[in-house]
């Protein structure tokens, strides 16, 4: 039912988190494939509208969370032929190879009773976000988050928190948790509801809400040691800050019981005046992760676009590299329209960072020649059609392959 | 259809949107109404609706007129206790009239299958407590939906020493005991709840770190 499509072979197979084989089942575009891929880096290129950003979009769905568009789970489908059907029921599979040995992933979308939910498979069992979240580490970037510093305080929150994830494989959970506890405060506010209750959901959001804040601390220290020890690239650095009433008091080393007994006692004061607002006005789900670029010493929300997504790439290859020490390995790293916005210096710094980490990266691109920096290290497929080929290295015409086996040396 | 190895069952198109009808007219009101109401029973989708029903016809004598038998009385009978909750035929239950059992005791559950859960263990000496449900301000489920008041009239008895709180470990259900815990406090009797960590056979390998962490917090001596 698929194509297959198959690259040059790679003796080299390290084991770093990589996937080996990914199908799709009824998926955006696409009705099926089968990609048989190495663990080097993985490019697809094609016109607009190839579906090279669903494929990214699939990986990402493979670990926890809505994946890379935050999409609801019924638009996954292809979309059926007549409009009054539904779309199809899809399932994407993968086999990876991660630092403790092949993997099989499974995730897709079951409505047998009730509204539909996503199943998530791990070897043949049923895997929930955690345990997702500790096998498969997959960040990602696309174009939507170019202005990541100067967009909605929101945005850098789902980024940093999906890092965070990397060291806390419960973070999500723990979110989830926390933002359910606080809709319900809010209900009962509205309802005017019993004081008792309020108390046991405010004990709730302390609880969790320490947690999050405890992991974000932690992972903006790690973050930090791993830019400092960046050696100066084509990529500027990061300075990395983090702002939120219960991350300070852990910033300032208090003792979390500390933190939650006053964010409790924050809420409880504020009932009336989130009761007003309709929503809570303060606690971890409004922290903010501003940054500043630390050669020109201003703040990344003032950066250009460009700049924006520079900073944005060092960090995710700061954290890659954190997490492989970490870890054991690098995490999948998705890169959608990974010229854009990108000058040929920093491009071929980019390709030669991937390498360098021996990540297994996923680009996309409009023009193939972008990446011919990547050489024969890469693995370069052309999409179009609800397809994907091969394309065969060093064709005719282009010759401007060349290997960069190591990190960028200009300074 | 299976995609190899993975256990999706990847339904065909005319079979996703299948309702409980059968496409065209091959049974009467009768059993289609039948199979419409068993369909409603947890657990049984109407595919399997339609095989208990087919079965029931098969086995009329031996199975379906006894069934039918046993579900009238127990709907004229069995009716929820009205001390602790449990569903039984005598008000109060056959449990809350157990004089074996210690009076100073109450387990509280969310359900009566766990009530029926912690007796297949054979687990509690005390008698239970059952709340009917958990608080879900989303889902419009408030204290006085639930069998609150009740609780803490028991709680408040004399003899009563202990009150075991045995909600699931649901983001709902601990919030519940949370919120018991607050209505209770005044009350001079001891408050507990169940241990979460390792299940019994269980691997550390195979536990998720939220798992480990509850089980090393609530370590004890050997």
């Amino acid at each position: 039912m698929g194509e297959a499509a198959r690259a040059d072979d790679c003796s080299v197979c390290a084991s770093r988190l990589a996937v080996l084989r990914l199908t799709l089942h009824e998926w955006r575009s696409f009705s099926g494939l089968e990609l048989e891929i190495d663990s080097r880096p993985v490019v697809l290129a094609g016109a607009n509208g190839a579906g090279k950003t669903n494929i990214l979009e699939a990986i990402s769905l493979l670990g926890p969370g809505r994946g890379l568009r935050g999409a609801e789970l019924a638009e996954l489908g292809r979309r059926p032929a007549a409009a009054d059907e539904s779309t199809a029921d899809w399932a994407v599979s993968a086999l990876l190879e991660g630092a403790e040995g092949p993997l099989r992933v499974g995730v897709g979308i079951e409505r047998d009773t009730g509204p539909p939910r996503r199943i998530a498979r791990l070897d043949g069992r049923m895997a929930g976000p955690a345990e997702l979240a500790r096998h498969l580490r997959i960040v990602w970037t696309h174009p939507g988050m170019d202005r990541l510093f100067s967009g909605a305080a929101g945005e850098r929150r789902k980024f940093f928190d999906r890092l965070a994830m990397g060291f806390y494989p419960e973070h999500g959970q723990i979110a989830s948790a926390y933002e359910r506890a606080m809709r319900e405060r809010q209900k009962v506010l509205e309802d005017q509801g019993d004081p008792l209750w309020l108390d046991a959901l405010e004990r709730r959001m302390a609880e969790t809400g320490a947690s999050l804040a405890a992991a974000r601390v932690d992972t903006q220290r790690r973050l930090m040691q791993a830019l400092d020890r960046r050696e100066s690239s084509v990529f500027p650095q990061a300075d990395l800050d983090l702002i939120g009433e219960m991350e300070v008091g852990f910033l300032a080393g208090e003792p979390a019981g500390a933190i939650e007994t006053r964010f409790m006692a924050t809420l409880r004061a504020a009932r009336g005046r989130d009761r007003a607002a309709g929503r809570a006005l303060s606690g971890p789900h409004r922290a903010d992760w501003p940054a500043r670029h630390r050669a020109a010493g201003r703040p990344a929300a003032e950066c250009s676009t460009g700049e924006q997504k520079a900073l944005q790439l060092s960090i995710l290859l700061a954290y890659a590299r954190a997490l492989a020490d970490e870890w054991g390995s690098p995490p999948l790293l998705l890169i959608d329209e990974a010229g854009a916005h990108l000058d040929s210096r920093r491009r071929d710094a980019l390709w030669g960072e991937i390498l360098d980490l021996d990540v297994q990266a996923w680009l996309t691109g409009t023009d193939i020649e972008l990446f011919s920096g990547f050489g024969p290290n890469a693995q370069i497929f052309s999409a179009g059609n609800g397809r994907l080929k091969a394309v065969p290295l060093h064709s005719g015409g282009r010759g401007a392959f060349h290997a960069q086996a190591s990190g960028p040396s200009d300074s | 259809m299976r995609l190899a190895g993975f256990g999706f069952r990847l339904w065909r198109s005319d079979e996703s949107g299948l309702g409980v009808r059968m496409k065209r007219q091959t049974a009467g009101p009768e059993l289609e109404r039948l199979v419409t109401l068993i369909a409603k029973l947890p657990g049984l989708g109407p595919r399997s609706a339609r095989r208990v029903a087919l079965f029931l016809l098969k086995k009329r004598d031996v199975l379906m007129i006894p069934l039918a038998e046993a579900l009238m009385l127990a709907a004229e009978k069995v009716r929820p206790c009205g001390t602790c909750g449990n569903f039984d035929a005598i008000d109060p239950c056959a449990v809350c009239m157990d004089s074996g059992r210690d009076p100073g005791l109450i387990c509280v559950v969310e359900d009566v299958a766990d009530l029926w859960a912690l007796e297949r263990a054979s687990a509690i000496r005390g008698r239970y407590h059952v709340l009917g449900g958990v608080l879900s301000a989303l889902d419009g489920v408030r204290p006085q939906d639930l069998r609150i008041d009740s609780l803490v009239a028991r709680a408040t008895l004399p003899e009563m020493r202990e009150i075991i709180l045995a909600m699931n470990a649901t983001i709902d259900g601990q919030t519940t005991a949370l919120y018991l815990t607050e209505r209770l406090a005044y009350l001079p009797v001891r408050i507990t709840r169940l241990a979460q960590g390792v299940p019994v056979g269980g691997e550390l390998d195979h536990l998720d770190e939220g798992t480990l962490l509850a089980a090393l917090t609530s370590r004890r001596e050997f």
